[in-house]
Parts: structure tokens; sequence; C-alpha cells
């Protein structure tokens, strides 16, 4: 077998090393993927067409194959994130607590639909498929930061603090 | 690492704590860390430390009773407060020692004796980040009996006599996929934990890996010995940020002290155990998607057989549990099969944890014998409904489930009597709706998660679920007619029957079980335009799903 040799990194950025050091922990190994894909998302913020390239190149992964597991996921997205995100939850016991209002509000108010950013890069609206916190429903996410029993006027005061900012 | 070093580090931890008059636990679980436990338990220290009595403040996993958070509880005395806020640190140290401070104490005891700790036996009583704190309580106990005292055989057989069944929702007799794994033939074998609790409502695995990660450690040890595996596989949700920051904890002190690795404790026994991080995809929870998504690759499910147990991961033979199943394991081997056995109910042995979530007064977490009625968990335990509303259902096992009316309550819980109504145990999640709910809303809800969660590889559950959603929005928006409720009747036993995978099996489930117990609400959508819960807006226009 002969010997492989991965890929130069893209960029002098230093994230790709992090990237980097990922695939080098599991020797390469295809079935690092996901792993990989999880540090790209945490280091940059999204995956984009270069990085997914890098990483299939460098994992010996068909680019068919990456951009399949990049985009059956949710938890990856390949757009870049608003400077804040509001993340409603949509789970069962949220949804029975009225998170479908919250989502409503949020896009009314935002003027986008949940899965978008602002225009100005400011904001992103998502949706989650429960984050576990079922007891004090509805949740929120700020900025990953996990606000129990949110109401709409509590949400749209945060909103407000941000777009002051 | 021998039993008596286990016993040791036991003693000093009794030693340590000996010093101090006073334990204050306090919940730093998710839902009362997001209420802030964090700057309570600051407080806590600074003023217990000004005070100058000998306290020790501990930060534990979650206690239960969520809705009641942040919860703090003083032991020896087992005083438990509710509400309680960093401001109230004060009051709290003070009443060390004399009368506990009234305004706050918390008075749960109907909630919590009904209730039989197994799973959540250290579930606020240890520091999940502190390996001496488990093994204090019995920890590691069993694996190293296992590996000293009983062969493979043995462990297969004490977990068979204990009648444990998977607890990720199907129930399969966890003996019996042990026996078949141990059997089976192969060098190398894999171990998985199935912690991608997707259901939404569902947040019982998360607490354990959270608050008591090593007790799932052990459990996977003590199967990795019984099968004869030396790797295990934990697949997490990504969306579990602390979980998996505690279980590597927990790997990593587990491995320091040589109960994982090569050698364990002095015997020809390695395992080591690597955690995978999910991305956001339900149809993983099944375990060959489970399996193609450890590989790698997108997470779609394979025809059944070939079963993991003979070729699983990288074409091994794999055992596959769930977190909670695992969480049995220690306790079965410490305590016996027979222990085990004569809880719960004639076919449903042992303990089952609920999230109890919805319109609920005491939400949370809770653990109950196998057989209790389901009136007991909603009107004792979880106090009932509040607001003086009434309750309409409650809904078990996540989109996989189905609703259960007031008329079927007094039921006992098992595996078989929730599937008799309709429904699955599931993984745990229990959603208890109230007459605010409009229950064709709800079956829309579960077929709209079922059609985007759908991993599209057969086509009955890709379109089926998409046709139904768009049958369930027409009926939801006053243009359905008995013609769509017929079509919708007859796709549910089509996806019910010809799915691939469990997903798409068990899609049509929400529907079918509204449909057998609120009929009535389905034909006043239809007939009469209008929605008797209020939920559904009559007016908007159809969305059609191609």
């Amino acid at each position: 077998m002969s010997a492989f040799t991965p890929p130069p990194l893209p960029s002098e950025d230093k994230r790709w090393k992090i990237v980097n050091g990922t695939m080098r922990k599991s020797g390469y190994a295809r079935h690092a993927l996901i792993e990989t894909l999880h540090t790209v998302q945490s280091s940059f913020g999204f995956l984009d067409d270069d990085a997914i390239r890098f990483v299939a190149n460098s994992l010996r992964v068909p680019l068919s194959q990456a951009y399949g597991v990049a985009t059956f996921y949710h938890y990856f997205t390949l757009k870049p994130p608003g400077k804040h995100t509001v993340t409603v939850c949509a789970g069962t016991a949220c949804y029975i607590k009225g998170a479908d209002k919250l989502i409503a509000t949020a896009e009314k108010r935002l003027a986008i639909k949940q899965g978008q950013t602002t225009p100005n890069g400011e904001i992103s609206l998502m949706t989650a498929r429960c984050v576990g916190a079922c007891s004090r429903a509805p949740v929120v996410l700020c900025d990953g930061e996990v606000v129990g029993e949110m109401t709409g006027e509590l949400m749209l005061e945060q909103l407000e603090r941000w777009t002051v900012e | 690492m021998t039993i008596e070093e286990l016993e040791q580090i036991a003693k000093s931890v009794q030693q340590e704590s000996a010093k101090y008059d006073y334990e204050v636990n306090v919940c730093m679980d998710l839902a009362c860390a997001s209420q802030g436990a964090g700057a309570l338990k600051d407080a806590l220290v600074k003023t217990a430390e000004a005070s100058g009595k000998k306290v020790l403040v501990r930060r534990t996993g979650c206690m239960g009773p969520c809705s009641h958070g942040p919860l703090v509880r003083v032991d020896p005395e087992e005083t438990l407060y509710h509400h309680v806020k960093a401001d109230k640190a004060e009051a709290i140290v003070d009443g060390l020692g004399g009368s506990p401070a009234p305004d706050f104490q918390c008075d749960l005891n109907d909630h919590f004796d009904k209730q039989v700790r197994v799973v959540l036996e250290n579930a606020g009583y240890i520091d999940p980040e502190k390996i001496d704190d488990y093994i204090a309580r019995d920890g590691y106990k069993a694996l190293l009996t296992v590996l000293n005292e009983m062969t493979p055989n043995g462990v297969v057989h004490r977990i068979t006599e204990s009648g444990l069944r998977g607890r990720g929702g199907g129930g399969y007799p966890t003996g019996l996929k042990w026996g078949t794994v141990a059997k089976a033939k192969g060098d190398v074998k894999y171990v998985v934990c199935n912690g991608d609790e997707g259901d939404p409502g569902a947040f019982m695995d998360r607490s354990v890996m959270e608050g008591d990660p090593h007790r799932v450690i052990e459990g996977m040890a003590i199967a990795a010995y019984a099968v004869g595996a030396s790797k295990g596989f934990i697949y997490v949700r990504a969306e579990y940020p602390v979980a998996v920051s505690r279980l590597t904890t927990a790997l990593r002190e587990a491995r320091r002290h040589g109960l994982l690795g090569n050698n364990i404790c002095n015997t020809p026994f390695n395992f080591d155990v690597e955690i995978r991080l999910g991305a956001g995809a339900f149809v993983c929870g099944e375990e060959t998607a489970l399996i193609a998504s450890i590989e790698g690759k997108r997470g779609t499910p394979k025809p059944r057989p070939p079963y993991p147990a003979s070729s699983g991961l990288w074409g091994k033979p794999t055992l596959i549990n769930n977190v909670e199943t695992y969480a049995n394991i220690a306790p079965i081997v410490r305590n016996g099969g027979k222990w085990f056995f004569n809880m719960g109910s004639e076919r449903s042995k042992g303990t089952k944890v609920f999230a109890l979530t919805g319109k609920i007064t005491n939400t949370g977490l809770v653990e109950v014998p196998m057989g209790i009625k389901l009136r007991e968990i909603i009107e004792v335990i979880g106090g009932g409904v509040p607001g003086g509303h009434k309750f309409k259902a409650v809904q078990t096992g996540g989109p996989s489930g189905g609703c259960i009316p007031e008329e079927m309550l007094d039921v006992g819980v098992s595996y078989d009597a929730l599937l008799k109504m309709g429904s699955i145990m599931g993984s745990g999640g229990m959603i208890v709706m109230d007459d605010t709910s409009c229950m064709v809303n709800v079956a829309r809800f579960f077929i709209e998660f079922c059609m985007t969660e759908s991993c599209g590889k057969c086509i009955p559950c890709r379109a089926g679920t998409a046709q139904m959603y768009t049958l369930l929005t027409r009926i939801c928006t006053g243009t359905g007619t008995m013609d769509d409720l017929a079509l919708l009747e007859s796709l549910c036993s089509t996806v019910k029957e010809t799915s691939l995978c469990g997903l798409g099996q068990t899609a049509p489930n929400p529907v079918l079980s509204t449909l057998k117990y609120f009929r009535n609400e389905y034909m006043e959508h239809i007939v009469h335009k209008r929605c008797p819960a209020g939920v559904c807006n009559m007016e908007t226009a159809v969305e059609v799903v191609a």
C-alpha cells in the first residue's frame, strides 16, 4: 500500500489546523467524516464548499458522499449564521405550550422565515427538534443559552436588545 | 484496581464527607441551570464559607421535579427547597442546624412516595464529574464482581433471569440479545450505546448521561465482557453538549483508574469506549441507521436480517442497547436477577423512567415500577393538570406513539398494555395534553415531524408521510372532506405495513390513535369546519406538499 499524503491546508487560517487535528487523531479514517464536519462547523460556524472538498479529499471519501452527509444531517448548515442566533425549540412539549406562536412572532418581527438570517447578517432564526429541556417548555435558545418558559414579549425584548447593539 | 481499592476509595469519600456537618446538594441539570442554579451554587459556597459552618456544597444531576427548580436538598435532614434563587443562599445556610427556612421548603411527598429509583438512584446524590462519588455509592463494584467471579455466560444468564427488556422502546428481551451476540462468531465484536434520544419530549437519557455517566460506562463494560467485545461506542446527539462533556470526563477518569483500557483489574479483559456525535437525524435512533452514522455515512436504515447481532458495525457482531438499558445493568448484577424480576408487572419487569411534560403541574423526571396506573403517574406524581383545565390525553412514545384518552388511564403501564392501546412505551416521553390541545393538530404535528425526518430511502415513508401531511393540513384548515379522511386511513395502513424501518412503520400511530379515540374532533373539522379546541385556523389556504 502506498503511503497517503493528505492535501495541504486550504489557507493560513489556524482553524484548519484544528480540523486537521480531528482527522489525524483517527488516522484519516473514512469513518471520521461526521466528526470532522462537526469540527469544521464548530470552528467556522458552517460548512462551505471549500471545507467539504478539503475534508473529502483528506479522508479519501467521494465528494458525493461528503456532500450527502453534510446535507442529510440537520445539525450541519451550509449557510453562515448571523451574529446572533435565536433557536426556538419545536419539540412536542414546546409545541403543546405554544412554540408555533413564538416562531410566528419572531418571523413577523424579523421579517424572515425560520432557517433564515436577516439581510444585515445580524440575527438568525432557527428551530430545533427538542433540546431536552422539555420540563421548562416552551424553550428558546438565545445564542445557545437555554431560556425556559419563554413568552412572546420576553423574546421580542431579547431581539430588541440585539438590534440595538 | 481491585475490590479492596474500590472500598478504600469509598471509605476516603466517607471520611471526607464526615468532616462536614451538612451537605447542600444543588441540582445543576439543564432545567435548573437555566433558572440560575449556577449563580445559586456560587452564592451558597460563599455564604457557607463566611458562616463558619462545616458545609459541603455539591452540584448534582437532575433531582426530578424540574418545574420546582432550581432545587436544593440539604442532607442529612433531606430537606428539599424549591424555586431557590441566589439571594436565598443566606436563608438556607442560616437554617442549617436550626429550623429549615419554611417559605421555600417544598413538600412533594406524594410526588416521591410512589416512585422507585433504580436507574436514578444516584441522581441528586453525586457530582457527575467525580468518579469517587460514584464509587462511594457502590459504583464499579458490579464490574469488578463480574470480572473476578462470573463467566460471560453467567452474566448473560443473570440478565436473562432479571427479565429486563430494552428501554429504547421496542422492549426486546435484553438477555436474549446479549446471548445472541455472545454466540455470534467473530474475533471482533462491538458494543454500542444508543444515546440518540431523538424523540421530541423525552430527556431521560440526557439526564442519565449528564447526571450519572459512569453508570452507563459500567453497564457497557459488563455487556462487553458478557458478549466478548473489546470496543464500545456511545452515540450521543450533538444537541446535548453537556452530556458529551460529562461522558468525556467520565471516560478519562475511568481510564485513569484502570476501569477501562487493557487488562482491566488485572484480568485479560480489554475494553475502551469512544464517543460518536450524532448530527440531528431522528432516524439514527434506528439501529441500522445508527450503525451507518457511526461509520461516517448518511444515516439510512438497512433491511433486517441480517441483524446487528450477527452483522453490525463494519460487518461485525454488534450489541446495541439504549442508555437506560445499560443504566439498569449494574444494579441487576449487584442485587441479582431475582430482585429485578420481582419488580414490575407480569411481562414488563423493573422500573421505567418517564419524562413527564406538557400541561401538568409537576413536570420533570420520574421513575416508577412497571405496572403502575397511568392515572397515578398523572394525577398523584404529576399533580394533575393545572389552571382549571380538563385532562384530554397523554401522549407516549413520541412520533411513534399514540395519544391515550382519559378512559384508558386505569391501565397499568407495560410494553404490552401500551401497544394494545395503540401507543408504544417508546423511550419514555410522556406529554400531557389538556382541553386547549387539538388532537388533529397534534397528529399533524407528528406527521410533519416524520415527514421531515424520513430519510427518503423507501417510498411508503417518504411519499406516504408527505401525503398524510397534506391531507391532515386540509382537515386542519377546514377544507378536508370525508374522502380525504378515508384516504388518510388507507394511507395509514399502507405506510405502516410497507415501510422499511421503525420510523415509517410507526409514523401513522399518532394519526391512528387519535382517529380511534378522538374521531369526533376529526368530524368537527370536516363536517362543521370547526376546531373544538380553537387551535386550528380555519381560514388559511392549503399548503400543498408535493
